[in-house]
């Protein structure tokens, strides 16, 4: 816990962070699920999460993120999610003769269970964006700390 | 019109970004401001006069709804065309640092001259 | 107040942030300004019948701004952009953006007037949307139904820039990550 205090910003931006926390996930899936009823959908639910690890990661250093979900991981469920939107298309395939047929019942509008497929696409879109910007976000990080270390060195020198 | 025209100016404002400055963060601001205009353009061509959101609320009507929604079509293309452009900034982010380590300036003319 | 004249003063304030952001010379304020100018384009998104782009502008532009600030900027580079030309004082370029400027004013005539799109493929759209698809959003319908196929293109090109940035990136020797790495741990 010691060293938990040490790296990252100061103790409100963690406090802040650790009640919005919730609440920017929350928001994000609320966004992804209702994505065929009201304005959203995958990209903006995924960028809005990775957002919400990326405020985490900014908070508290990154030595800390990582023990949670590191860079191979991100990239595991960034793939995850664009063979779970292929894979999709290929049971539309089977099923319905075209790659992507929308297979399941449409359901009544306005309802949480319509649109078929949809919903599926979007969490699928969802993993791929949100992991996808989070892994890049993690590299360029850590490419930034290189940066200001080799300033700081020349400074030494 | 009026509309297009100033949006066209804002591409060239972008474009003049990219050519004209030495500095690579101020070029990569220059695709950026690029990237908004067209899109901007995009969704004004699919602007309908006194329209509504393609979004059906419970209390419309199905059939005036259909005539009075604008366009959705070029809405879902830059609604992907936005996000792809945060992978290409994160992109050209990459190449900047690259560049930066290895020339230690962001100045495109000293490092050209670095080059030699 | 009229719509039309709302979007002219936004376009108009976010012509005004570009040139501050590419005029300024101390580059965290080009950064703020650029994502200023990014903001007023997603209210113009809002007003143009758009809820959907807007709120992923909004959350794009957050995302690059981080971006942006915590990978390029340091308190060294900040200001090194030297006092260069100016966009007055070279005539090749004002020469230039003139005719590009006549010849755009021209040919925008030729466009459909503002307001009145032309719905050929959206029409269809609109009109089977609730029956073949049953989402009340019709851009999401779009996206993932009618054109998913360009949706599935699409995540492969986010895919292919994303490994793109890491192939540049992950170049760098081991042993020098692993000293910076401790670097890292005595601060």
């Amino acid at each position: 816990m010691k060293e938990n205090r040490k790296s990252g910003m100061t103790f409100i931006v963690k406090m802040i962070t650790n009640i919005m926390i919730g609440f920017m996930i929350v928001f994000g899936g609320y966004i992804v699920l209702f994505g065929h009823i009201t304005p959203g959908g995958g990209f903006p639910g995924g960028v809005m999460i990775a957002l919400a690890y990326i405020l985490v990661t900014l908070a508290y250093g990154r030595n800390i993120v990582e023990r949670k979900v590191s860079g191979i991981t991100a990239s595991v469920v960034d793939d995850l999610g664009a063979l779970t939107f292929w894979f999709i298309g290929i049971i539309g395939l089977c099923v319905g003769g075209e790659f992507l047929y929308n297979f399941l019942g449409k359901g009544k509008p306005f309802h949480i269970f319509s649109a078929g497929t949809i919903i599926l696409n979007n969490i699928a879109i969802t993993l791929k964006v949100g992991m996808s910007l989070y892994a890049i976000f993690l590299a360029l990080a850590i490419l930034g700390r290189v940066v200001t270390d080799k300033n700081e060195r020349k400074d030494e020198q | 019109m009026t509309l297009y025209f100033l949006n066209f100016v804002l591409f060239i404002i972008g474009l003049y970004a990219l050519v004209a400055k030495r500095h690579i963060v101020k070029k990569i601001l220059g695709v950026s401001i690029m990237e908004y205009s067209v899109n901007l353009f995009l969704i004004l061509i699919g602007f309908k006069k006194s329209g509504v959101a393609p979004i059906l609320m419970k209390d419309m009507d199905l059939s005036t709804f259909i005539k009075t929604a604008v366009d959705p079509l070029p809405q879902a293309l830059v609604l992907t065309s936005i996000v792809i452009g945060l992978g290409t900034l994160a992109l050209m982010v990459a190449m900047a640092i690259r560049i930066y380590e290895r020339y230690g300036t962001f100045d495109m003319h000293e490092i050209n001259r670095l080059r030699g | 107040m009229n719509t039309l004249v709302l979007l002219h003063i936004l376009l108009g304030f976010m012509i005004i942030g570009s040139l501050v952001t590419v005029e300024i010379r101390n580059m965290l304020s080009a950064v703020i300004s650029v994502g200023a100018v990014g903001f007023a384009l997603s209210i113009m998104f809002l007003f143009l019948g758009a809820p959907d782009i807007a709120i992923t502008q909004v959350i794009v532009e957050i995302l690059s701004l981080i971006l942006l600030i915590r990978s390029t900027i340091n308190v060294d580079n900040m200001a090194i952009e030297k006092r260069g030309e100016h966009v007055l004082s070279n005539r090749a370029t004002l020469i230039f953006i003139g005719i590009i400027l006549a010849f755009a004013w021209f040919s925008f005539h030729s466009l459909r007037p503002f307001g009145y799109p032309s719905m050929r493929v959206s029409q269809f759209y609109l009109n089977q949307g609730l029956k073949e698809v049953g989402a009340t959003n019709f851009v999401t319908s779009v996206i993932l139904d009618f054109r998913a196929y360009d949706t599935l293109g699409e995540a492969m090109v986010l895919f292919t820039s994303i490994s793109g940035a890491f192939a540049i990136l992950r170049r760098w020797k081991r042993e020098q990550h692993k000293d910076f790495l401790r670097i890292d741990r005595e601060h």
